[in-house]
């Protein structure tokens, strides 16, 4: 599975390295962010785009899967 | 609670921070002022004595709103996140470019839309600057511009500001240690519990909203997204609204008494420097309080390159003046950039590129 690692980055680049993710990759994508509002963003973006994400809260950040 | 997730949700925050800047400006705040981050920091630096401009020193109860108001709703909705790492001192330099720009200009972003609502051509004019400012911030993000990682750090760091803010709120209801301007811009003001109820509404609802002016036409140009550009819209519509109800709104470029100018090619550079430095800064003067509010470190530092922005531009006559009536002569005095500012706006311009091409995301190295 492809990850995006935008763990700390300022918006919008955790968006922004999401779509190049979801452009390049042929199955599912893993990202992974530092902030709540980036974590929304992220699964917004995602359902814009007609897939679907699913969230999990770590250890200090949040990981997404977009399928 | 999540506001951020339908278009109308957006933009009934905008609309209820416009009452909010309504509210104010009818309490007291200056006219086609009612709620400028740029103005009020300027004046709470005054305040503490970083600048001598007499006219425009106050404490404003607003800028404490504003901080208390995200760090309270974050910490209640659980998104308080102390972070800090990303580059500070670059962070500190784009705080005092966006106050240098938005003081040639007279006001930051929110001003502009405010200013815009209220007719001023001149803000219109501006608005041009800042989508050109926003856009090679843009084409920079494009290009592979970072200011790096920040990284979770304790969450009594995050609360610095916070802390500090309440600090200031102290000072200004207990003792007569800050300056407090008894004529001009700093002398108009709401009352202080008015303001302070004002701010923290305004702060937990931009926290809520991820408002930001500058992200807003950043996702438009960047990625055809309008979510943000709706609770702007919000706003504006509410203010122009109340402007014209209250007879404020006044078509035109020579508005004597809204503290603006007509010199039309530094509107548009002193908006261009705060559109770029702001998207290079990841958020506009509003969103840089609500960011240091929420934990974010490195937009405090923002916050305080804004400061010490804000002390430059009076010490080294950089701001420029609003066009003005002349009480004996009755005569209009045209506002104009002194000749300081033109040059600090050019530097700041030429700043903001190199940071913008030097800072690269490690993988795009």
């Amino acid at each position: 599975m492809k990850e995006v690692d935008a763990r700390g980055l300022s918006c919008p680049e955790p968006l922004m390295l999401t779509a190049e993710a979801l452009k390049a990759a042929s199955g599912p994508v893993k990202v992974l962010v530092t902030e709540p509002h980036q974590k929304m963003n992220v699964e917004k973006y995602a359902k814009d785009h007609g897939k679907k994400p699913v969230s999990t809260e770590k250890d200090g950040y949040y990981e997404v899967v977009i399928e | 609670m999540n506001l951020s997730d339908s278009k109308k949700k957006l933009a009934l925050g905008g609309a209820v921070c416009g009452i909010v800047a309504a509210i104010l400006a009818l309490l007291g705040n200056p006219a086609n002022m009612a709620f400028c981050i740029a103005c009020f920091i300027r004046d709470t630096a005054g305040a503490f004595g970083m600048h001598q401009a007499e006219a425009v020193q106050y404490a404003r109860p607003e800028i404490i709103g504003l901080v208390l108001g995200a760090f309270i709703i974050s910490v209640a909705t659980k998104e308080f996140c102390a972070t800090a790492g990303s580059s500070p001192m670059i962070r500190f330099v784009l705080g005092v470019i966006i106050m240098i720009g938005a003081l040639v200009f007279l006001g930051c972003p929110l001003r502009m839309v405010i200013r815009m609502s209220a007719g001023d051509l001149n803000a219109w004019v501006a608005l041009i600057g800042f989508i050109l400012g926003v856009a090679t911030g843009v084409f920079a993000l494009k290009q592979g511009f970072s200011l790096g990682r920040a990284h979770v750090t304790n969450k009594e760091s995050g609360a610095v500001l916070p802390v500090i803010v309440v600090g200031i709120l102290v000072l200004a209801l207990c003792t007569s240690l800050l300056k407090a301007s008894e004529a001009g811009p700093g002398s108009m003001h709401a009352p202080i519990i008015a303001s302070l109820i004002g701010g923290l509404v305004f702060g937990a609802i931009a926290q809520k909203t991820r408002m930001c002016f500058a992200g807003s036409i950043r996702d438009v140009i960047l990625m055809k997204n309008f979510d943000l550009l709706s609770v702007i819209v919000g706003l504006f519509v509410v203010m122009l609204v109340f402007n014209v109800a209250t007879g404020r709104f006044i078509l035109g470029f020579s508005t004597p008494g809204v503290i603006a100018h007509s010199e039309h090619l530094w509107n548009i550079l002193g908006m261009y420097t705060v559109g770029f430095a702001a998207v290079l800064a990841g958020g506009c003067p509003l969103r840089q309080l609500i960011l240091a509010g929420q934990g974010s470190s490195d937009a405090a530092m923002t916050v305080v390159g804004m400061f010490v922005g804000a002390a430059m531009c009076h010490n080294f006559g950089l701001a420029a003046s609003g066009t003005a009536m002349n009480a004996e002569t009755q005569e209009v005095v045209a506002g104009a950039v002194p000749f300081n500012g033109k040059v600090a706006c050019i530097i700041c311009i030429i700043v903001c590129f190199v940071i913008a091409f030097t800072n690269k995301r490690k993988e795009a190295k």
